[in-house]
């Protein structure tokens, strides 16, 4: 070696070209520069289909469960409630009727209470919901044991 | 617990998702690397400047400096939460983001460090290397050593004085060119924080000139520390051996050379230090006159919640009582270990008022976040980012320094090979 | 005749010098770099008078996204400001108002409530937040190994095989939306349920809510109504000020949210 100083510059450049070389295995080949530019859409391409793949829960079709379900269909549509979707109470869909067979229903008091908790507030639309003082009325029972979710203005209790 | 929940307590109003997500493990980064930074430059001092009372020193912070430069990407290993992807940086790095650039001035500095330290050590390398093969018995360790010191010589084996003036000439240029790397390693790291306009109290455009001033006041007072320290422990070790100062290191310096070392670095420090107190005062200043959005809960977290962390800690102890110390006359030895230990206490203090401190107040400006530090470790997650990970950051540049002074001998006596 | 050393440095001077090329083109390709206006750019309206508050949207984005129930992270969430007669503002956001508000006190954090009498209470309403899915997402500059990015019709998305998990976009995000999922560890946020609406869905949050409060448009559609809302009506985006140029609308914001 002529000149030894230039070793240590070597074994850097070395180590560089190790680094390149790993990323050619490591770096997935669609990995580039997207639409949005260096700054704001460097990223892997595959990613974007990845996401579009992710698994639907929610239907959000209330249609979909009227074929079976037209009884309580039927009954809330033309009740005030008419606004809350299936789901919102029966939770996701997913595969139903194939899976789950069943859907787990929210009746917990604090579900009913996301609206009908008595608050005040007329520079909002909530205090346009009929409510009730969670503390004061019936604390310990579960609201559908009186009150008919899918009918609840005239229909009878459950 | 999500991340963060388990050491944050929120207070009034804070969004949801807030946590204080860049804990311990943050404020320690900025700091080892302040260290490796500093370090290297009292290194440089010697070799570039030639200030020859420094001679001593040189080959000690740059060992140390490569030790803490090892050092330096733990913390950052313990805070990702992908850490075995950590390379990505490497891979493919958005330089849009600092943490991206500093990834390559980082590696850039490091390749600087190695080097600078394979041109120092290339003559022990080479003579340790002969000695072992004229050796006609070898034990395993001499094998080994045999293995490890041949690799390290890179295959040049010329030591005549040529070669080593070349060695030298190296040295000198690598600790140059080192010099501005060095600053701007630092200066990247205060611009990873002050580049952050979603945080107002990190949002400014002094934080990287603060981070650096802080870094080289740190770096000076390590390296302060461990000088007198390696001068005591190599008095320690030639008394242990009955070997005389004068007869092994005839140009050891007295004990009054070695204060005056001292306080010729004192005076930097001091200089430094100055700077480091003006621009931090000045963003102060700024803040409560400028008085925009953010000052009401800025106000708050700095003279309320943050006041005894920041002003009676940082400013307090760690600087205002540091400058006394170098400044009154005639100091001593003992005098500079206590103010170069109150000088590393205020620059820890004072990243750390940056990290935690820009996370104390919600991004509602209506809200807190206090940071209680994990101490009993119930899984790895309070371990890694608690007060025994901090420590253990803490002791590795020691026990890396312990190993590398094997192979980089730091002391210059003739040790019985 | 060429020797073994020379021979190998210029293996190596060309492996560099053809690989540093090739990658500074992927960094710097002019066609790519200005971004052909695509058909589609995914905003959001969110209408403050309509909201009760009621979080079924939190609810149901939890569900739909798999993000873990109990855990106090969410994509989006819904905050309650009550200002009183004094002129004072209390606010707060119980678990993201996952469960809605049940208690008319203000929870202060720390099992801590404040009591408002309801003659005190000059104005109230409920602000729903989500990821505004900025046009110079501040998230996505800061990002190191390009794991957050932006598609071509707006939509910010994090690449879970990517991301090393620093937290620096959390940190950069004005509106806290962004945070660490609990399950695979990177960097999680509101995506407008993109594998929805790329299916010709909404995203869940604005098919749950009852009241009609969140909606979402193609502002580069003319016959959008949502759309036409944010052009022709007096909407709002929030903290305007850093520059991100949010694309989620407010109608009926207020002086006060944070």
């Amino acid at each position: 070696m002529r000149n030894h100083a230039l070793r240590p510059f070597l074994v850097i450049i070395g180590m560089v070209v190790v680094i390149m070389a790993i990323r050619l295995i490591i770096v997935p080949a669609d990995f580039g520069t997207g639409d949005r530019g260096y700054m704001y859409g460097w990223h892997r391409a595959g990613n974007e289909a990845e996401w579009k793949a992710f698994a639907v829960k929610y239907k959000f079709n209330d249609e979909y469960c009227r074929d079976c379900h037209f009884e309580n269909y039927d009954a809330i549509n033309q009740s005030p409630h008419v606004i809350v979707k299936c789901e919102n109470c029966h939770g996701p869909a997913y595969d139903h009727p194939a899976s789950p067979p069943k859907l787990e229903i929210d009746k917990s008091r604090q579900q009913c209470l996301r609206c009908h908790a008595s608050l005040p507030y007329h520079s909002s639309d909530r205090a346009n919901i009929k409510g009730i003082d969670p503390d004061d009325h019936h604390p310990d029972m579960e609201c559908s044991m009186c009150h008919n979710p899918h009918n609840p203005v005239s229909g009878e209790s459950k | 617990m999500v991340h963060g929940e388990a050491w944050t307590i929120k207070e009034l109003f804070v969004y949801p998702n807030e946590y204080v997500y860049w804990s311990i493990q943050i404020v320690m980064y900025p700091f080892m690397t302040g260290l490796v930074a500093g370090a290297f430059v009292l290194s440089s001092l010697y070799h570039v400047f030639g200030i020859k009372q420094l001679k001593d020193m040189s080959k000690f912070s740059l060992v140390f400096s490569f030790a803490l430069l090892f050092v330096a990407p733990m913390p950052l290993l313990f805070h990702l939460m992908q850490p075995i992807r950590g390379f990505y940086v490497f891979m493919t790095p958005h330089f849009t983001s600092a943490i991206a650039a500093f990834g390559i001035v980082f590696s850039a500095y490091g390749a600087i460090v190695a080097s600078e330290l394979w041109f120092v050590y290339r003559k022990h390398f080479v003579e340790t290397t002969l000695f072992i093969m004229t050796k006609s018995d070898k034990s395993f360790t001499d094998k080994i050593k045999y293995v490890v010191f041949g690799l390290l010589t890179l295959g040049s084996f010329d030591i005549s004085e040529k070669a080593l003036k070349k060695d030298e000439k190296m040295v000198r240029l690598l600790a140059a060119a080192g010099i501005p790397v060095a600053c701007f390693l630092h200066g990247y790291a205060g611009f990873i924080f002050g580049s952050v306009k979603a945080n107002a109290l990190w949002m400014t455009p002094l934080m990287p000139v603060i981070f650096i001033m802080s870094a080289i006041v740190s770096g000076i007072a390590l390296c302060m520390l461990t000088y007198i320290a390696a001068s005591g422990i190599r008095k320690y070790y030639l008394k242990r051996r009955n070997i005389s100062l004068q007869a092994s290191q005839p140009e050891h310096l007295a004990a009054e050379e070695h204060l005056g070392v001292i306080k010729i670095t004192a005076k930097y420090l001091v200089l430094f230090l100055v700077f480091a107190i003006t621009l931090e005062l000045l963003d102060l200043i700024f803040r409560g006159y400028t008085a925009v959005k953010a000052w009401d809960i800025i106000r708050s977290v700095i003279y309320g919640k943050d006041f005894f962390n920041i002003f009676v800690l940082q400013y307090g102890f760690g600087n205002l009582v540091p400058l006394v110390i170098f400044l009154l006359p005639g100091l001593t030895i003992k005098r500079t270990v206590a103010g170069a230990l109150l000088v590393l206490f205020g620059v820890f203090m004072m990243r750390w008022n940056v990290v935690i401190g820009g996370q104390a107040f919600s991004l509602t400006f209506a809200g807190y976040m206090h940071y209680h530090i994990p101490f009993i470790p119930h899984d790895y997650e309070t371990f890694k980012e608690g007060v025994f990970g901090a420590l253990l950051i803490m002791g590795m540049p020691f026990v890396l320094f312990w190993i590398f002074a094997n192979i980089f001998p730091v002391f210059n006596y003739k040790k019985r090979l | 005749m060429m020797t073994r050393r020379d021979f190998l440095k210029g293996v190596f001077g060309s492996l560099v010098g053809v690989a540093l090329p090739v990658a500074a083109l992927e960094i710097a390709n002019p066609n790519k770099l200005y971004a052909q206006k695509a058909s589609t750019r995914w905003v959001f309206l969110v209408d403050t008078y309509k909201c009760v508050g009621c979080g079924l949207c939190v609810k149901s984005c939890k569900l739909e996204n798999e993000i873990p129930y109990d855990a106090n992270i969410t994509r989006t969430w819904v905050e309650r400001y009550v200002i009183t007669k004094d002129g004072k503002m209390f606010a707060d956001t119980p678990k993201g108002a996952r469960d809605g508000f049940a208690l008319s006190k203000i929870a202060l954090g720390q099992n801590r409530y404040h009591d408002i009498r309801n003659e005190d209470i000059k104005k109230a309403f409920f602000v729903p937040k989500l990821c505004n899915q900025c046009e110079n997402p501040p998230c996505v500059q800061v990002c190191p190994v390009g794991a957050t990015y932006q598609t071509s019709d707006g939509i910010v998305l994090v690449d879970r095989k990517w991301c090393i998990g620093c937290g620096y976009c959390i940190m950069a995000c004005p509106y806290g939306v962004r945070f660490f999922h609990p399950v695979h560890k990177v960097a999680e946020k509101c995506n407008f349920c993109y594998h929805r609406i790329s299916n010709g869905m909404n995203p869940a949050c604005v098919d749950a809510c009852p009241f009609g409060a969140r909606m979402i448009g193609n502002i580069r559609n003319p016959d959008d109504p949502i759309a036409n809302i944010i052009l022709t009506k007096r909407v709002g985006v929030l903290k305007e000020e850093y520059g991100t140029k949010p694309q989620v609308y407010y109608i009926g914001l207020d002086k006060e949210v944070r």
